[in-house]
């Protein structure tokens, strides 16, 4: 679905503020995925996910959407955008629209669809981020910051892309506003089927939701695995300042201290399971 | 594209002219701008020239730097000195259907565009080896004589402050706001004039959204920390004049003087 072939790019080349932001990733992302891309403020992961959508023009190295160049002779980059959902960081910075509905529609209304496609776009995309029907012909701007944020996360699911790409959708939220947005991307992607890519600080929200976790750091791949398999080399996601989950810790500890307990822990359910099967065959 | 903007753009150095006290390179600023515009002849302009050459090699900034400020004014400069080349009656040198190119046309394009691009440069160099918050201190206290008439030269200083520190922090917002509305198809650099007048509304909106809240954030912020203008306000750093200071202010009104006398002289010869 997403592949990335020695992408490589620099800020400011030829200036003294040169900066390698992506330093040869390649990458191959199947389709139907939860990815889950976590690294380091400047490791380089919001300028990959701007490569995938041709936002940025990558210095070397290419970029295949479905097997398509996207930077190549005849693919109109503004096809690939469609195809390609992009959500930024504070996307409620975006809203610029009078009603609600109308901002939603502002994506579908570029691809030329007709009225009626439109609007059940519009309702379905809603629908999917809790937006209710009272609210679709209100202001935006009258919205709270949870609201507005998913508002604007519906006018990209509104396109109705083929891989959504969310960077850090749960910044600055409250807990319950994390937890809101995240379980509507999780059901957005089970119901949608289609490949979904969010970018996040928190190794906690990347292990629960996640099916691959993309650890980058330095504009590097450091690893793209299963997150138990991720999780085990905990010693050294720390060793480049990232945090594993809380859980992963304590099992970490836990074993540090002598006891014999798998160490492929990241959730707190599974945690349970796996320590009450330990006590179980401890006790017997 | 938005970051090759470099007007205003702060290079710092260790210079002489870097070293210089902000309120006398704004007066010598001021003084070549004058030169310029008080030169009639060429070689009264070739005076200031020498002028700006001499300040430009004592700042020690690269040449390239000085051409690249120059690229967004280079079509004012091109329509000026075409119309200045056809309308300015004099001798006819060549003359095409209604056109006519006069050697007094040629010669007062020549003089126009080497003015223009004379004051662009001189006050780049200003800029370029000026810190916006030190120039701002500065022209706050050239103006502070007029508060004795309620100028409101704190105030003033205090605007452009703030407008020059948000340039940078706009244009990364612009450029982000940009990006996202690319990132749901909108086509900015295509279609029809009308339509892509349009197309800057979903930029727009948002930008004027968020300079209004940076606006009253910093507001609170101001507040928060006692500001209320700048009565007994003091500064972390106080401009200090020396010795070096009024000897480029001397040499600049040498200059000047230059300049005027051979002018003059030719007007007395006239």
């Amino acid at each position: 679905m997403i592949r990335t072939e020695k992408l490589t790019y620099t800020y400011s080349q030829g200036t003294p503020f040169e900066k390698t932001a992506v330093d040869n990733v390649d990458l191959h992302i199947e389709e139907g995925a939860f990815v889950g891309i976590i690294g380091h403020t400047g490791s380089g992961k919001s300028t990959l996910i701007q490569h995938l959508n041709g936002l940025i023009k990558p210095t070397s190295g290419k970029v295949y959407i479905d097997g398509e160049d996207i930077h190549g002779k005849n693919v109109k980059l503004r096809d690939i955008r469609f195809k390609v959902g992009l959500v930024f960081q504070y996307p409620e910075y975006q809203i610029f629209e009078e009603t609600v509905s109308k901002d939603i529609a502002f994506g579908p209304k570029n691809m030329g669809l007709s009225e009626e496609e439109i609007n059940t776009r519009v309702r379905e995309a809603a629908a999917m981020v809790g937006v209710g029907e009272e609210l679709l012909d209100r202001s935006p701007f009258e919205l709270s910051g949870g609201q507005k944020r998913r508002v604007a996360i519906a006018g990209v699911m509104a396109m109705r892309p083929k891989v959504l790409i969310l960077d850090e959708p749960t910044a600055g939220l409250d807990p319950k506003g994390r937890e809101v947005i995240l379980d509507q991307i999780k059901e957005y992607h089970q119901r949608s089927h289609t490949t979904v890519l969010l970018v996040s600080h928190s190794m906690e929200d990347v292990a629960r939701f996640a099916e691959k976790i993309l650890v980058m750091n330095k504009g590097k791949v450091f690893c793209y695995d299963t997150p138990p398999n991720v999780f085990t080399r905990a010693d050294e996601i720390a060793s480049i300042g990232l945090s594993v989950p809380q859980v992963t810790k304590v099992f970490g500890l836990l074993r540090s201290k002598g006891i014999d307990i798998r160490q492929d822990v990241y959730t707190v359910d599974f945690a349970m399971k796996t320590i009450k099967e330990y006590l179980e065959q401890k006790g017997r | 594209m938005l970051k090759d903007i470099t007007i205003g753009q702060y290079f710092p150095g260790d210079s002489v002219v870097h070293k210089l006290d902000a309120r006398f390179k704004l007066l010598i600023t001021a003084i070549f701008i004058v030169m310029l515009f008080s030169a009639d002849t060429f070689p009264g302009l070739g005076i200031a020239l020498v002028f700006f050459v001499i300040s430009f090699i004592a700042s020690r900034l690269s040449p390239k730097l000085m051409i690249k400020s120059m690229k967004p004014i280079i079509p004012v400069i091109i329509i000026t000195s075409i119309l200045n080349i056809f309308f300015i009656e004099g001798v006819p040198l060549i003359s095409i259907y209604k056109f006519r190119l006069t050697d007094n046309g040629l010669r007062t394009s020549g003089f126009m565009i080497v003015r223009l691009i004379a004051l662009i440069c001189g006050s780049s160099l200003l800029t370029y080896t000026t810190s916006p918050i030190v120039l701002t201190d500065a022209i706050e206290q050239i103006l502070r004589p007029l508060t004795k008439i309620k100028f409101p030269a704190h105030e003033l200083a205090m605007m452009m402050t703030i407008a020059l520190r948000f340039i940078p922090t706009l244009l990364e917002e612009t450029d982000k706001i940009m990006s996202a509305q690319k990132a749901r198809g909108a086509e900015l650099d295509s279609g029809p004039f009308l339509q892509r007048a349009k197309a800057l509304i979903p930029i727009l909106i948002p930008l004027f959204v968020s300079s209004f809240r940076r606006a009253e954030e910093l507001a609170l912020a101001m507040e928060c920390r006692c500001y209320n203008g700048g009565e007994g306000r003091t500064k972390l750093k106080t401009l200090v004049s020396g010795g070096k200071d009024y000897l480029a202010l001397s040499i600049s009104i040498l200059f000047l003087c230059a300049v005027m006398v051979i002018d003059m002289g030719r007007l007395g010869v006239a």
